[in-house]
């Protein structure tokens, strides 16, 4: 299975935008949202049955058992999170709990427990040829690069034979990006043409590089801010990245989403333009011998 | 000579895994008696440092070879402190990955993957 | 005055907002918290930086007492411990400072040293106190940086200070909302920015905090996020209209207010009613 990536740095860029597109023009059967903290793919790529859910565990959290508890705070003392009230009874915060167990190592009369917690859920929806895996992280708890992996392993099986996947990533340079990294073909990274945006986009191709996977950039909004595109379009010159293609600002856009379309179900100038970037990096995907992948 | 392979299933046949930290199973293959042992990876459930946890388990039983298709940078700290050989693996199934190498024809593994930082918490 | 401004994924806004209140509040303090991606500083380019290291506990080992009875290898939920050829290894980035291992080791073989995970800086811009926290790539948690931000400012109550919060809501975000008087969402007008703005909703909710929002990057027609509000019965505390002056001052990290009589006007007003609602939830509370 060829997989393409489709990464920001930033969010905000119009990475779902773009990747929605994408899924349209390639007629994908395999897609996955990877942004796992906020995942928005499935409001536009409109799923017409219900996913089979899974619920995802996280670390296990510390309960304690106040029957049991004598109250001597030996656990509230030795928690380095503070994560244990005493408010009248002890208490743990779930938030703040990262599951360490020394509060159960302490406890002197075994009235802590670490207890599994869910902390999230896991979405497979399978419509005809179409297969689409998304999951949404529970509130409170944190970015995780397993439950990333877990969206891109329930795609490959659910979709064993498919030739081409395409995965929504999640923003930022943190381990969820670097779980959705490992493994894919190509990665297209959406640059947005701000002072942010570029020190963003800088950050997120060293940590591509470094993976080996091909990569390429597209912009974004670039009549945003001429100047700054063209900073980007020198930056990948200099470092031997292809260039897909300029995507303008378009109010457009903006209204195919509110509408529940994609940029290119309707005529529109970031549509056209997208088509191209479309053309662009499936030429490079397919390209052979350019791969790295090992 | 012990040599350890991720795998998928607890089969010779079966296909190697492609994630060390996470794979269900190990097979510990002694090429002295040719006896098989499938070893659980208790690793696979960890919301961190899975890899670390199975390149313990491995160096505990006493593997001098592994063989697998990736491995991240702190697992292969692990291993190396234990002077374990890591190679690569080049075909899908166990059994002939064991063959080849026994023929002398398996490459050493050299890229290490930054590790994933797969922590659960934050 | 403590103001926290968050919303469900990057790029909405927030800190266009958090920066152009703190700059147009005058004496103020603004506190990114954003600390995988501080952004702030590049539109407030402090000056006279004063940095300091953020460090955590975590193990070190004595080869010498080390007895290799494996419990610390055993007890480590985050597995940062190997034990190999005689020799306890510490994987310095995956450990989360829990203290577990030095506790329990029955050798005192164990003992903390302190591990750098970032810094914090500040500095000065105008008459704006600007504080950034910076944690170091591939840490597991930015919450010790944030604390250290909070802590900072606690005496300092007295001027209005405004959070620049990290995006979604991970107990990150939970971390630093916790001491705000006032929480200020920054919501986009799609479909996608109802559905992030939702996840903030719930969390403000969760957390009791008095709140309000402000509709980024307005444009003519529809706007989900409004329509959202007005179902929820949620307070709209302004609208930004979306115009290329706003995009181009911002994409060159200027600060709007600084620049633009226009946008000056839009956040003073934005503050006026940010601070009559802070006012209004303290007296109604007492």
């Amino acid at each position: 299975m060829k997989q393409l990536l489709i990464l920001s740095g930033k969010g905000g860029t119009g990475k779902t935008t773009i990747a929605s597109a994408f899924i349209k023009l390639s007629k994908a059967r395999a897609y996955a949202d990877c942004d796992v903290d906020a995942p928005n793919l499935h409001l536009i790529t409109k799923q017409n049955s219900l996913p089979k859910k899974r619920d995802y565990y996280g670390l296990p959290k510390a309960e304690i058992d106040t029957e049991l508890c004598i109250e001597c705070g030996q656990c509230r003392q030795n928690c380095r999170f503070d994560a244990i009230s005493a408010d009248g009874k002890y208490k743990v915060d779930p938030f703040a709990c990262e599951g360490c167990g020394v509060c159960e190592l302490v406890c002197p009369v075994e009235a802590v427990t670490l207890k599994p917690a869910v902390a999230g859920e896991l979405l497979l929806y399978t419509e005809g040829e179409k297969v689409f895996s998304t999951a949404q992280l529970k509130m409170g708890s944190g970015t995780s690069g397993m439950l990333v992996t877990e969206v891109k392993k329930q795609m490959k099986s659910a979709a064993a034979d498919v030739e081409f996947a395409i995965i929504d990533g999640s923003p930022g340079i943190g381990c969820p990006v670097i779980a959705s990294l490992s493994g894919v073909d190509m990665v297209l990274i959406v640059a947005e043409p701000s002072i942010s945006g570029i020190s963003d986009m800088e950050r997120i191709i060293n940590t591509a590089t470094k993976f080996g996977v091909k990569t390429a950039v597209c912009i974004n909004k670039f009549d945003t801010n001429m100047q700054n595109t063209e900073k980007i379009e020198n930056f990948c010159k200099g470092q031997g990245i292809s260039l897909m293609g300029r995507i303008p600002f378009d109010s457009d856009a903006v209204k195919a989403i509110n509408n529940g379309q994609t940029i290119v179900d309707i005529v529109c100038a970031s549509g056209a333009a997208v088509k191209v970037v479309f053309s662009k990096t499936m030429e490079l995907l397919f390209e052979e011998g350019g791969g790295l992948r090992s | 000579m012990k040599i350890a392979i991720p795998v998928n299933e607890k089969s010779l046949e079966s296909n190697v895994c492609v994630s060390f930290g996470r794979t269900p199973y190990f097979l510990i293959y002694d090429t002295d008696t040719q006896k098989s042992v499938f070893l659980d990876n208790s690793a696979a459930a960890s919301t961190g440092g899975a890899g670390i946890k199975a390149a313990q388990m491995i160096a505990d039983n006493k593997v001098n070879i592994l063989l697998t298709p990736r491995l991240g940078e702190n697992a292969a700290d692990v291993l190396k402190s234990a002077e374990i050989e890591i190679y690569k693996t080049t075909t899908a199934s166990a059994k002939d990955n064991i063959d080849v190498f026994i023929a002398g024809k398996l490459p050493l593994l050299n890229e290490i993957h930054a590790g994933f930082h797969g922590h659960g918490g934050k | 005055m403590k103001i926290a401004v968050l919303s469900g994924k990057g790029g909405t806004g927030k800190t266009l907002v958090s920066v152009n209140l703190a700059a147009v509040a005058k004496t103020s303090t603004y506190i990114d918290c954003d600390v995988e991606e501080p952004n702030g500083h590049l539109f407030f380019k402090p000056k006279d930086i004063i940095e300091e290291e953020i460090s955590v506990k975590i193990p070190k080992v004595d080869g010498n007492l080390c007895s290799g009875c494996r419990r610390c290898v055993e007890f480590c939920k985050f597995n940062a411990l190997a034990y190999i050829k005689e020799k306890l290894i510490v994987f310095e980035d995956i450990c989360h400072s829990c203290g577990g291992c030095i506790l329990l080791c029955p050798e005192k073989a164990l003992t903390e040293k302190e591990k750098v995970i970032g810094r914090v800086q500040k500095g000065t811009s105008e008459q704006v106190t600007v504080y950034t926290g910076i944690l170091n790539p591939g840490e597991p948690s930015g919450i010790p940086i944030i604390k250290k931000l909070l802590d900072e400012n606690e005496h300092e109550r007295s001027k209005t200070i405004f959070i620049d919060c990290p995006p979604g809501s991970a107990c990150i975000v939970m971390e630093s909302i916790k001491d705000a008087d006032y929480c200020i969402l920054v919501a986009e007008p799609t479909l996608f920015g109802v559905h992030n703005l939702n996840m903030v909703y719930e969390l403000v909710k969760l957390f009791n905090k008095p709140f309000g929002v402000v509709l980024n990057k307005c444009l003519d027609g529809e706007n989900p996020s409004e329509k959202f509000c007005i179902e929820k019965g949620i307070r709209i505390l302004g609208r930004i209209p979306f115009d290329n002056e706003l995009g181009s001052l911002n994409s060159n990290a200027e600060i709007a207010v600084r620049k633009s009589e226009k946008y000056r006007t839009i956040f003073s007003s934005l503050l006026e009613d940010v601070k009559k609602e802070v006012h209004h939830e303290t007296t109604s509370d007492s």
